[in-house]
């Protein structure tokens, strides 16, 4: 197959696929192209939509590709047909989500630990909204349960991978005084890069 | 009596510690503690005045500042002999500041992702229902049964309390069994929850079969699937063989996405 058959392939498999397309799974239809042409083809693609300023665009998120409008145009998607969306999340949602995102897998008392609130409510909506999961327990007494980000997570964020995300502020004054500081930034450093 | 007082929502002790900090733009290492107490009990007595609920958080870190504060005033005994350096009273505090305030920064990040993410949209997978798609089985956790059972109890007609007369051999252990005869029979596909709850027409028989199918998850004798797109719950059985080929080939799902 000629490189412009396979980008057509590609394109036509991301238009019809409703999510986000891993490499991997391209490669599954694509039996006999190897992942790298792949994903140069992907590359390719993405630049073709940029270049021509389309109204659509080829976005990396939650781990493969999706083709997606661009947030300038919602207005006009809006305009056309109602859209159902559901309410921003609340303050207390997107500091909880912050800790697991970057501290992930926690339990309960560490989040509420660092918040200095009951978050019981909080996780269980977040749970239910699928942006959080449950991966398992902790190895401790009351083997408390351990929460995770879900792949729902990336997608409502716009973000191809948990490490994505950017880095936690450093506060290298503090450090300096502070060993306790250090460890726990190094452990959340560690967790981003797992 | 009515007046209106301008009252940010904080989100906890910490958050309104945060708060006061930067209105008075103060060195968050530097804490002028009996400030900062006087300023946060001023708060809480505002509270009270508004007849808010005064969550425990707050009355703790009150507690706390207090005892920071009484700490504080104390004359620092040098100890002999002993070369560790007394540390400040005010040093876990800050540092929890520092801690929440990284956090709440990130989780402002987020917030701006939600903003330009929420107005992105996708192309909608509508043509998957024209073709025979191989299904896929999705891995259901215990919530999704328990939102499937809670929808099933809430569309039974008699939802009143009602005397039932129940046969004694309807025992979760029973059902159990039961079940897994069933399921033996079905091969790997699998059954729907509906057609497993067939023969079920009270609220009693449904909880019942509920709890055997929580029992029976936790022994790891089912697994509940979905299909992709679907929200029809459906119980297979998983023979002692495959168990742990399919305990890994659900975690591979994940990764995946790496």
């Amino acid at each position: 197959m000629e490189d412009a058959e396979i980008k057509a392939v590609i394109e036509t498999l991301l238009f019809i696929s409703g999510e986000s397309l891993s490499v991997n799974r391209i490669k599954n239809v694509l039996e006999d192209v190897d992942l790298s042409k792949i994903k140069s083809l992907f590359w390719e693609l993405q630049h073709e939509y940029e270049m021509r300023s389309s109204g659509l665009r080829i976005v990396e998120i939650a781990g493969g590709f999706q083709i997606a409008t661009r947030p300038e145009f919602a207005g006009w998607i809006k305009k056309l047909k109602k859209v159902k969306q559901s309410s921003k999340l609340s303050r207390p949602s997107l500091e909880t989500l912050a800790i697991i995102a970057y501290k992930q897998p926690i339990v309960k008392a560490e989040i509420e630990d660092i918040r200095g609130v009951d978050s019981t409510g909080v996780i269980k909506g977040l749970l239910d909204k699928h942006l959080l999961k449950i991966i398992g327990r902790k190895d401790v007494p009351g083997r408390p349960i351990l929460y995770a980000t879900t792949r729902e997570f990336l997608q409502y964020f716009g973000l191809r991978e948990i490490s994505d995300l950017p880095t936690l502020k450093e506060f290298t004054e503090l450090m300096e005084e502070d060993e306790s500081i250090t460890t726990s930034e190094a452990q959340s450093i560690t967790a981003i890069e797992s | 009596m009515s007046y209106q007082v301008r009252l940010e929502v904080f989100e906890g002790p910490l958050d309104l510690l945060l708060h006061l900090i930067k209105k008075d733009e103060l060195n968050i290492y530097d804490i002028p503690i009996s400030t900062i107490t006087q300023q946060y009990f001023e708060y809480i007595d505002l509270m009270k005045e508004l007849n808010l609920d005064i969550a425990g958080e707050y009355i703790l870190m009150a507690a706390t500042l207090t005892h920071i504060k009484s700490k504080m005033l104390l004359p620092q005994e040098e100890k002999v002999g002993e070369e560790e350096e007394t540390e400040d009273p005010r040093a876990e505090l800050v540092r929890r500041l520092l801690e929440y305030r990284k956090f709440k920064e990130a989780a402002e990040d987020l917030c701006e992702r939600e903003d330009i993410w929420r107005d992105v949209f996708y192309p909608k997978n509508e043509v998957s229902s024209e073709f025979e798609e191989e299904e896929v089985m999705l891995d259901v956790g215990i919530f999704d049964l328990i939102d499937a059972f809670k929808e099933i109890i809430q569309r039974m007609p008699d939802n009143k309390t009602s005397i039932d007369i129940i046969p004694e051999e309807l025992t979760v252990r029973g059902r159990m069994s039961a079940l897994i005869e069933r399921l033996d029979v079905t091969g790997p596909e699998g059954l729907t929850l509906w057609a497993l709850l067939e023969g079920d027409t009270t609220r009693r028989a449904i909880v019942v079969t509920f709890l055997a199918l929580l029992e029976l998850a936790k022994l790891h004798l089912i697994r509940l699937l979905q299909i992709e797109g679907d929200d029809t719950l459906r119980i297979c059985r998983i023979s002692s063989n495959d168990e742990a080929g399919e305990a890994e080939g659900g975690d591979a799902d994940d990764k995946e996405t790496d």
